[in-house]
């Protein structure tokens, strides 16, 4: 069993998806659960896998037996066991706490939104899992067409978000794969091992140049760094509630994680202005998606914004690509996927009350001490004030910017999270203002049970995260960092 | 001298126990009331346990988990520490007493989450007091910051939202300058470990200097209250009286001067301070805040805000001392620290005993209540004095020091403004106790209920122990003294 642990996750969701249709014939109540189980398997199995490579050392696994560069390779270290126990374990949580959403969101269609989004997860836990460039290619795509039909199957303008985020994730696909030929033309391998071997050779060529800067971009694309972050806030302001505590959670991620793999650890293009340029575009998203975040009066476009901000973090530490901010980064996936999924949920449940998404609507619902607590949990997570887990991310990172000689990188970070601080500001007040009307209300149940039990497990894991961080980046994160840094 | 020990970890526990338990009984107020000052005991017996060994020069240290690689969670029990966690424990337990009574009596909703905020502000406070690195402090410094914002915003209006958001704007955009300042320090220093005598190379970049001396004024000066950064703390009057006595004698406020202390003290040092000419930036910072606030008060009609921006002109007192390079001006600044938490707290719970039981807000109001209530106003009058300097309070005790040492040093300016704030002080408390005392007496006394009286009694009378044995509940004077000697370097 042991031996199989790269491509368990992967399988689990993948049987899962696959079980759900046949399970709907008989009962579409059934969906829920065989989703979540499967999602659960999977985030015990990555678990597992990280704790098999903790400390380092790597698992390589050749899918039907067939050896690298002609089967399908995929690779456990610990940077891939960390994102995919990261990625699992979030999505885990968020189809646990889904149900309740998913019935008010698609009613007689349940069964198809959670089939959809474990193809979503399986996609995902591939990408992390691949060893081969063209297979990163094919999760990317399995995933993002999943995504693309899980979007539009919201409300009116959620169809027309999702026709946009189709043909710029499109866009950003094909960058990548010609990025991926341009590479597989020059060095005639697409595994990465391979690949990482033979790049020396040509990292002079026009085309490697041609090469990288395709991959770069379209992986840009694909995380919404800014300005490529177009598709971003229509997409998962228009998703359905129970999509949006899934996707803003984990699908950027796993397109970040694809960027550093590439980046860091086979092209090490050290010649190309690459990593300057992403450390100041993250620097830059920081700084503009908090502003714009500032400015929204709908909870959703701006808790969207804050992931074009968060997502910033996690490129500028890519781009400084020093030990402490790669660590950084690394630990804000986590933090970031644990947090947006706790928020979006959060606001979720409080639509399921509300008259409407704004903030004006939010404050007209009898405040809800428990949602309320858990946004306000993930919110001083946001803005990093520890014990909570934002906090370590933003710590290592500027750690990794004074280290780089970056003081304006640095001034970036604070100000991201004083940003951070003011739009999570007017959010949380406004779910917490208690208006006239409801002072005499009489007390009734937040929300569904599982969707507050979801939002409890969110908001310990992101207290758990902070105070066990160490443990989180001495095992995996350091190893990790250090295979890239240079 | 290190010694190993379990006490500083231990003074976690009992409050941030109480938050739990505090929650757990909120059906059951009789209870939940316990806890409250059953942790509030128990806190002040650990770091009262303390004293002693510290007195005779041990600094107790816990070491916890790794916060980050590298920075544990580092708890060290040195004089000033102490000094300041068994203030803040002692004055805890006094004002759960004086909170217990004004709640019943005013029937504020929402005491579940104001006595739990309230443990948790201790929790904050006691670990920041025993921090002994700099990235512990900050994480008890933001803790802190967050938990006394629900208390800001307790009444729950309009207004009070207002304060709140001001609040936290300027706390948290301190917060931010004081992270980026402990960053910069690990790369500076290469260790966050808070040393007498500082930890910054004096060989470091000038620029470098400057740039961290900066943030940190920031970082801790929103806090301290100092002139342009105060403006957050006259508006957050709007808490419930109780509060703002725990937050402007030892919480908030008393955070950002102890911070200060310690940055000057036990990072930069007085000496790099002074060589690098920072410390005279700041003496000038802290004597404009002194003048401007203390005729700020004088201006004021509503009780509270009069004590407020009294309060901020007696924490520049605190910073002044720091920056003169005198070892007697530290001391003061270590012993104002403690005068100045006695004796606010004394005159924050003579207001909130005014306000509940004449429900009096603002001076033009107050005319004939001192015989209404002579004892509340008796420990106000006797407390406004001892703060100005009248001897023998603690007051007296710990602005001859300063005043000495600015002399010591030749900072005649210094002395000249300090001497004036003893005018100033006495200028803008006197109308008080003169319109209390003046006015024809209305028939009958209506004194406040015993659970406000006491405390504020037993405040008033510490202010006045302090200034007559300053050694005798609390060894403050050889605290103070020894902090000052260590600071400044064998």
């Amino acid at each position: 069993m042991r031996a199989h642990l790269p491509i368990l996750p992967v399988l689990f969701t993948l049987v899962g998806a696959l079980l759900i249709p046949i399970v709907a014939l008989a009962s579409r109540r059934a969906a829920g659960p065989v989703a979540a189980g499967a999602a659960v398997a999977a985030a015990i199995a990555a678990l597992a896998g990280a704790a098999e490579v903790a400390g380092g050392g790597v698992r390589r696994y050749a899918v039907g037996g067939w050896p690298a560069p002609w089967g399908i390779e995929l690779v456990l270290d610990p940077l891939s066991a960390f994102t995919s126990a990261a990625i699992a374990c979030v999505a885990a949580v968020s189809l646990a706490g889904a149900g309740p959403g998913a019935r008010a969101a698609f009613e007689r269609t349940t069964p198809r939104f959670y089939a959809l989004a474990l193809v979503v997860v399986t996609g995902l836990l591939g990408i992390t899992g691949s060893g081969d460039l063209f297979n990163v290619f094919v999760f990317l795509e399995i995933a993002a067409i999943a995504s693309y039909a899980l979007v539009a199957s919201g409300a009116a303008p959620a169809l027309a978000a999702g026709f946009r985020y189709l043909v710029l994730g499109t866009v950003g696909a094909s960058f990548y794969l010609i990025g991926v030929g341009l590479l597989y033309a020059l060095t005639g391998t697409l595994n990465m091992g391979d690949l990482a071997a033979r790049v020396p050779a040509v990292a002079g060529s026009p085309l490697f140049a041609g090469g990288v800067a395709f991959i770069v971009v379209g992986l840009a694309i694909k995380m919404a760094l800014f300005p490529l972050h177009g598709w971003l806030p229509d997409a998962y302001t228009h998703a359905p509630p129970p999509v949006a505590a899934l996707l803003p959670a984990v699908a950027t991620k796993a397109p970040a994680y694809a960027l550093a793999r590439t980046l860091l650890y086979v092209l090490r293009p050290d010649e190309l202005p690459v990593a300057t340029t992403l450390a100041w575009a993250g620097g830059a998203a920081v700084v503009v998606g908090g502003l714009f975040a500032l400015r929204q009066t709908d909870a959703r476009r701006l808790l969207a914004y804050s992931s074009v901000s968060q997502m910033g973090y996690i490129v500028l530490g890519l781009g400084l690509a020093n030990a402490p901010a790669l660590t950084g980064a690394y630990l804000h996936l986590l933090n970031h996927a644990v947090m947006k999924s706790s928020l979006f949920m959060a606001v979720g449940a409080l639509l399921l009350s509300a008259r409407g998404p704004s903030l004006a609507a939010l404050a007209e619902v009898a405040p809800r001490p428990l949602i309320g607590a858990c946004m306000v949990v993930a919110a001083l997570s946001m803005v990093g004030v520890p014990p909570a887990g934002g906090f370590f991310s933003k710590w290592y990172l500027l750690q990794g910017a004074i280290e780089a000689g970056q003081p304006v990188l640095a001034a970036a970070i604070l100000l991201g999270s004083l940003l951070a601080a003011v739009y999570m500001y007017r959010l949380t007040e406004a779910v917490w203002l208690s208006p006239a009307a409801a002072a005499g209300a009489a007390r009734r149940r937040e929300a569904p049970a599982v969707v507050l039990a979801a939002l409890l497990v969110l908001a310990l894991a992101t207290l758990g995260v902070g105070v066990a961080n160490e443990l989180i980046v001495d095992r995996l994160l350091a190893p990790a960092a250090a295979a890239a840094a240079r | 001298m290190d010694v190993a020990s379990l006490l500083p970890g231990l003074a976690l526990v009992p409050a941030g126990a109480a938050v739990a338990l505090i929650v757990l009984s909120r059906r059951r107020p009789p209870l939940r009331e316990t806890w409250s000052v059953l942790a509030a005991v128990a806190q002040t017996a650990v770091v009262a346990a303390m004293v002693p060994r510290v007195s005779e020069g041990a600094r107790l240290t816990w070491e916890g988990p790794a916060l980050v690689t590298g920075i544990p969670l580092l708890l060290r029990a040195d004089a000033l520490g102490v000094l300041f966690a068994t203030l803040a424990s002692g004055l805890w337990l006094l004002t759960t007493v004086y909170s217990i009574g004004y709640v019943r009596a005013l029937d504020e909703p929402r005491q579940t989450r104001y006595f739990a905020c309230f443990a948790l502000c201790l929790f904050a406070t006691v670990g920041l007091a025993l921090a002994g690195n700099l990235l512990t402090f900050f994480a008890f410094f933001e803790i802190l910051t967050v938990a006394a914002y629900p208390l800001v915003i307790h009444k729950g209006s309009e207004e009070a939202f207002r304060a709140g958001r001001i609040y936290l704007l300027y706390t948290l955009t301190g917060g931010t300058a004081l992270l980026g300042a402990v960053v910069w320090t690990a790369a500076l220093a290469g260790t966050l470990e808070f040393r007498a005598g500082g930890i910054l190379p004096a060989d470091a970049v000038p620029a470098a200097l400057w740039g961290l001396f900066g943030l940190f004024v920031v970082g801790c000066g929103v806090k301290a209250a100092i002139v342009p950064l105060h403006t957050w703390l006259p508006l957050a009057m709007i808490a419930p009286t109780p509060v703002s006595a725990l937050l402007h004698a030892v919480a908030v406020v008393k955070a950002g001067v102890f911070g200060m202390v310690r940055v000057v003290g036990f990072v930069f040092g007085p000496e790099l301070l002074g060589d690098m000419g920072a410390a005279s930036v700041l003496t000038g910072l802290a004597l404009a805040t002194i003048l401007l606030a203390s005729l700020a008060a004088a201006a004021q009609d509503n009780l509270k805000r009069l004590l407020a921006f009294s309060t901020i002109s007696q924490l520049s007192y605190i910073v002044l001392g720091v920056t003169l390079g005198t070892q007697t001006a530290f001391a003061g600044s270590v012993l104002h620290i403690a005068s100045h938490a006695l004796l606010k707290i004394t005159l924050f719970f003579c207001a909130g005993a005014i306000y509940v039981t004449a429900h009096v807000e603002h001076v033009r109001d107050m005319g004939g209540i001192g015989w209404r209530m002579p004892w509340t106003m008796g420990a106000f009058a006797a407390a406004a004095f001892m703060l100005a300097g009248m001897p023998p309070g603690a007051g007296f005790v710990s602005k001859w020091r300063l005043i000495e040492g600015a002399a010591q040093g030749g900072a005649w300016l210094a002395v000249a403004v300090l001497l004036a704030g003893v005018v100033l002080n006495v200028a803008y408390f006197t109308p008080v106790i003169v319109r209390a005392f003046a006015a024809p007496a209305s028939p009958g006394t209506a004194e406040a209920p015993a659970a406000l009286l006491v405390p504020l009694l037993l405040t008033a009378a510490g202010g006045l122990l302090l200034g007559l044995v300053p050694d005798g509940l609390l060894p403050v004077l050889s605290l103070a003294l020894e902090v000052a000697r260590s600071v400044s370097g064998p």
